[in-house]
């Protein structure tokens, strides 16, 4: 029986958690506290110090966020997890551990319109340089490693038009340059495609989206997959160098396999404090337990949608990688084989005015800025969340002017397909 | 023998088993891992004696330093060797002239020495090797997942709250023998010359 590995139904409701020591209680409470006491001077010491395990300060750690960075590590094939307040906290968080300044690291161009905004313009000011590869020229990757470069991030499924990034080919690039891939695992889930497996270092997720998965908080994690080598050449000092705020703790040294993950918890979390509220893991934890069972009914939906849609005289085209006709269904086949995911896009024939058009008769779809939500949703990236890209930069990031994009729910498919039916001849 | 990744039940078998651990290479040094583990296995219960020669005649967390496992003195079930893979075999020689014989040769995490270890194993001693016991007893026990880590076990029973000195169930259902693929493999391809 202990050697019996279990589904990921099963890690999806139980991993991280048992019932509470105090009262019995059988869901994870909400810890909501930002503190805890002290056993005597010498517990508080030793926890300071980082000797033993135990709670301080909900900015360091919290109970009921040690269950979602605990269940999230399980579902993702990790080694250890760090919750954050939003998935853009968790690239700050994993980068500071990475980059010095004047240092650089590769992105893929197909990313989420915010991850863009955020690598060119904030992290410029922090002397943190981004090189742009393209995700489907993986020697544009090798092109753009240079002595600087210090990590490669893709997304898994890209953001907005739902392509399949190849992860084993990009990851062996990064294996070659002696530099960690981390993987945006928001859009696929662990449901979908783990990353861990096809050869990345570190998973990142905005929480808010299809793991927490209703729309009602923010979050994000990162996932040290235990894989990386942080004592070689020396390139990662805030790892492999004696820290000074801790007493010269050497993280690598100290904390074997999981060292990406506390130098990220007390070297990123506990100096930049971007902590996530207890009530907020409470809110995810809770969603991911039906995590498997709304993922099956997004990928049935979206494919069903799609599948409207590309036979539509309206449509111009369908960019879903699981239509069989789409460029990335190899991919896909490969890598999702559950599920190509649930956000994807389209583009009309009327162009940029059908567009607007569009969003504006849909009854039951809702126009925000989100994606992974219970609800459908639909935006039109080039005019928001894509709007502070340059035209060429849009285009190649698949939100052109006649591009809208679906976030599909687990609502029947049947009403959703009715309501772009109406709204597409309205 | 595989050393490259542990059954849970191999090292569970371990750590509920023994009761007096000798920590050669024992740091008094209280930012070293050696101070972190000697002081956290100390708390969990277990009988811990510092071995460091350098150290003679001071104490670690209230135990006095031995210079030699031949100083000790009197039975000790484990092991636990906080030296570099270089200096592991002379350590395992001599354990190997103790009488009775340690039950368990256990090298940190970071260390790995073949070659001492199938000469423990041939005089019967079980090895473990590039680990480390308080992160394992951490793992085990959930204790570890107050820092997020994956303790790769589950468990649907009310933990009881550690207090000082007590031991803890090791005995939760543990996800796929408790291995982590990927590390396990990265871990392996490390320890092969390339």
């Amino acid at each position: 029986m202990t050697d019996r590995l279990p589904g990921f139904s099963t890690l999806a409701v139980h991993a991280g958690a048992q019932p509470d020591p105090t009262t019995g209680a059988r869901v994870t409470p909400i810890y909501q506290t930002t503190s805890f006491v002290f056993n005597d001077a010498d517990h508080a010491a030793s926890l300071f110090g980082l000797q033993a395990f135990g709670n301080i300060y909900t900015r360091i750690g919290n109970p009921t966020t040690a269950v979602l960075e605990e269940r999230i590590a399980a579902l993702e094939g990790g080694t250890a997890a760090l919750a954050v307040a939003s998935g853009h906290a968790a690239q700050v968080v994993v980068l500071q551990q990475l980059l010095m300044p004047g240092d650089e690291f590769i992105a893929a161009r197909k990313l989420y319109g915010g991850s863009i905004n955020q690598f060119t313009h904030a992290f410029k000011s922090f002397g943190w340089n981004v090189a742009w590869a393209d995700p489907d020229d993986i020697g544009s990757f090798e092109r753009a490693v240079t002595p600087r470069t210090k990590a490669i991030f893709i997304e898994s499924i890209a953001n907005p038009a739902g392509s399949i990034t190849d992860i084993e080919a990009i990851a062996e690039v990064a294996r070659k340059a002696g530099v960690p891939l981390i993987v945006d695992n928001t859009l696929a889930t662990p449901y979908l495609i783990r990353p861990i497996d096809h050869g990345a270092d570190i998973v990142v997720h905005s929480l808010t989206k299809f793991l927490g998965g209703h729309g009602n908080s923010l979050g994000g994690v990162i996932v040290d997959a235990g894989t990386f080598d942080w004592s070689k050449d020396n390139k990662y000092p805030m790892l492999n160098e004696p820290r000074p705020e801790y007493h010269g703790i050497r993280i690598q040294e100290t904390f074997g396999n999981f060292a990406f993950a506390i130098a990220c918890r007390v070297l990123g979390l506990r100096d930049l404090g971007p902590a996530l509220s207890p009530f907020n893991a409470f809110m995810i934890l809770t969603g991911i337990e039906t995590l498997p069972l709304r993922m099956q009914k997004h990928c049935e939906n979206a494919k069903a949608v799609a599948e409207f849609l590309a036979g539509h005289p309206a449509v111009a085209s369908v960019n879903y990688a699981g239509l069989a006709s789409d460029r990335y269904n190899k991919l896909a086949r490969k890598y999702a084989p559950k599920g190509a995911g649930a956000v994807f896009t389209f583009s009309l024939r009327g162009g940029y005015d059908a567009g607007v058009s569009l969003v504006s008769n849909l009854k039951l779809f809702s126009h925000l800025a989100n994606v992974g939500d219970t609800r459908s949703l639909v935006i039109h990236p080039a005019s928001t969340t894509h709007s502070q890209l340059d035209d060429d930069a849009k285009v190649r990031s698949g939100a052109g002017p006649d591009v809208v994009r679906l976030s599909i729910g687990i609502e029947d498919k049947e009403d959703l397909i009715a309501d772009l039916e109406q709204a597409l001849s309205a | 023998m595989n050393h490259d990744n542990y059954d849970d039940n191999y090292i569970r078998g371990i750590l509920n088993s023994v009761k007096s651990i000798a920590m050669v290479g024992a740091s008094p040094v209280n930012v070293r891992p050696s101070y972190f583990a000697f002081k956290y296995l100390a708390q969990r219960g277990y009988d811990m004696i510092p071995v460091n020669p350098g150290h003679v005649g001071k104490n670690l967390v209230g135990k006095p330093f031995v210079a030699s496992l031949s100083d000790i003195g009197r039975a000790v079930d484990m092991i636990d060797i906080f030296r570099s893979s270089s200096h592991i075999m002379p350590v395992v020689e001599e354990a190997l002239t103790l009488s009775p014989l340690p039950k368990v040769i256990w090298m940190q995490l970071g260390a790995r020495d073949d070659a001492a270890a199938a000469k423990a194993e041939a005089a019967g001693m079980k090895v473990v090797m590039n680990r480390c016991p308080k992160i394992e007893y951490g793992r085990l026990s959930s204790e570890i997942s107050w820092m997020g880590v994956n303790s790769r076990t589950l468990s649907s029973k009310r933990a009881p709250i550690p207090t000082q000195g007590m031991r803890l169930s090791l005995n939760r259902m543990s996800v796929g023998g408790g291995a982590t693929a990927a590390s396990d493999r990265a871990a392996k391809n490390k320890s092969e010359p390339t």
